[in-house]
């Protein structure tokens, strides 16, 4: 298994102003298991910072895992994550401190069902972060903006298509001012019509220079807006490459196998 | 008996009757209060899952649903008073009541915490919320739709159980109608004024249920739709409803 040792460098085009951007993320051997079952097994990745991974692989291979244990929903067993130059693998009393900083989006949106757009956007600004009121509204409003649906700020969750909950949901990450947006395969809930209206704003942050870690089987987003392509199977990293070697079909053969199969 | 329309009004305004109504909705409203709060206090217990806590609320549980409420009221009165703890026959209910309410209140409390789904306290803590935040912001508000219904028949249960206060010599309405019915064998009089109070308590609980779910859902939303229910419904489908 050679994919392990890719140094940090390589996993971004030579040449690209990224591939000199430090690091957000430094992840080296991590291991987690469930019980007696190893999710994670030996995990290397590195992000840096501004640039777009995309986290592909089959179900159950442990994608999900990996995201929360960079968000520290999940403690790690073992291996080192160095968010931030910091080491944050061994916190666990102060997690929350850490997921201050890194936010996230999930398949199934999880908006608060009691508050409006609005208020869920202002929920943590105001309550964790100690943002006033007003400030907080405001800003919601101009995040409700950027995702493009102004008008929808006093609707409540179960008034609001999908495509118009996950672009609340990301204003909702993005209120905390995070330095990593991770996303669960935000799209997968969604009818075809509305993928498109949440990549595009997922783009657009990407372009931005939001870090941005993305779970998903959108492959023309991927190839659009990642820097990186991390393709991951059984709780192991099997390839992780720049964008344009990973679809040019000069991958493994199991990378090859799993992009054959979601292709056709 | 046909001066029995003006008795049973002499009744409904007099001033034995209307101090007994005003103990018996006392006693209903301190004790779903108390209950309430110790039931909210035993469901976040369990929800904290300590071991040494488990035993004890396990303990609590066994003993106050275990046994009748009777028996606690008259136990609370008439032992403890043995043990040189002595309360009045007020306290000695409400006491008991609340113990007691506090039993059945933890279990809706906890149902209605585990009914907001798993997903919605991940998305709480993924904005860097701390355990208790994500259950005071967010948890909570809604646990507190789905509660309500079945607290408000708590309520119902309270104003009727509260009837049983009556065997310690509280003066509530059971027990005024009781004596004053006794002092003259006018029965049905006495008996139907404390129906009327009764009754006027038990729908005023009704409105003001109705009106409680309408604030905390204020939307006529898919969720407002299936849980708005008229009057008729809420009675008839008193026992039944127990709630999401
Ligand atoms: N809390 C948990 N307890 C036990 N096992 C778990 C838990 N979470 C995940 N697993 C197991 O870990 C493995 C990886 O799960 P994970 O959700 O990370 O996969 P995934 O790649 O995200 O899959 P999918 O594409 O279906 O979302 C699975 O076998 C799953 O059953
Ligand atoms: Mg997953």
């Amino acid at each position: 298994m050679t994919h392990a040792a890719t140094a940090p460098a390589t996993t971004v085009p030579p040449g690209s102003a990224k591939a000199s951007a430090p690091l957000l993320y430094q992840v080296r051997s991590l291991y987690k298991s469930f019980g007696t079952f190893q999710a994670l097994k030996s995990i290397d990745l590195t992000v840096p910072t501004g640039s777009t991974t995309v986290l592909i692989g089959p179900s159950g291979s442990g994608k999900s895992t990996l995201l929360r244990c960079l968000n520290l929903l999940e403690p790690i067993n073992e291996g080192s994550i160095l968010f931030n130059n910091q080491e944050i693998g061994t916190v666990v009393r102060d997690a929350y401190r850490i997921r201050r900083q890194v936010a996230m989006v999930f398949q199934n949106f999880e908006l608060f069902q009691h508050l409006s757009a609005v208020e869920n956007i202002m929920l943590a600004p105001m309550k964790v972060k100690g943002v006033p009121r007003l400030e907080a509204h405001d800003r919601a409003l101009a995040l409700l903006e950027k995702v493009r649906i102004p008008d929808k700020a006093d609707s409540y969750p179960d008034e609001l298509s999908g495509g118009q909950q996950q672009r609340v949901a990301i204003a909702r990450a993005l209120a905390m001012d995070p330095m990593a947006m991770l996303y669960d395969e935000p799209t997968s809930a969604l009818d075809p019509e509305m993928i498109r209206e949440v990549l595009d704003v997922m783009t657009e942050l990407s372009q931005g220079g939001m870090t941005s870690i993305c779970v998903t089987h959108e492959l023309a987003f991927a190839r659009r807006a990642a820097d990186q392509i991390v393709f991951m199977e059984q709780g192991e990293v099997v390839e992780a490459r720049p964008t344009e070697q990973f679809f040019s079909g000069t991958g493994s053969p199991r990378t090859r196998a799993f992009l054959d199969q979601i292709l056709h | 008996m046909f001066d029995s329309p003006d008795l049973i009004l002499d009744y409904l305004v007099s001033a034995s009757f209307l101090h007994a109504a005003g103990m018996t909705l006392m006693i209903t409203l301190v004790s779903m209060a108390w209950g309430m709060l110790i039931g909210l206090l035993i469901a976040l217990g369990q929800e904290w899952n300590r071991p040494g806590l488990n035993v004890l609320i396990v303990a609590y549980l066994w003993l106050f649903r275990g046994t009748p409420v009777l028996f606690q009221i008259i136990f609370i009165f008439n032992v403890l008073p043995a043990m040189g703890i002595l309360f009045s026959g007020f306290t000695s209910a409400v006491l008991a009541l609340a113990l007691n309410e506090a039993a059945y209140i933890a279990e809706i409390f906890r149902s209605g915490i585990e009914a907001v789904g798993k997903g919605q306290r991940t998305a709480g803590r993924s904005l860097g919320m701390k355990n208790w935040q994500v259950m005071r912001h967010i948890v909570l508000p809604q646990a507190l739709r789905t509660v309500i219904p079945p607290i408000g028949n708590q309520f119902l249960g309270m104003l009727k159980l509260s009837a049983l206060v009556s065997v310690i010599g509280v003066e509530d309405l059971l027990l005024t109608a009781n004596q004053t019915a006794s002092a003259n064998f006018r029965y049905f009089e006495a008996l139907t004024a404390a129906g009327v109070f009764y009754l006027a308590m038990t729908t005023l609980f009704m409105f003001g249920q109705s009106w409680l779910e309408r604030k905390v859902n204020p939307r006529r939303g898919n969720a407002g739709a299936t849980k708005g229910k008229s009057l008729t419904q809420r009675l008839l489908g008193m026992t039944a409803n127990t709630g999401a």
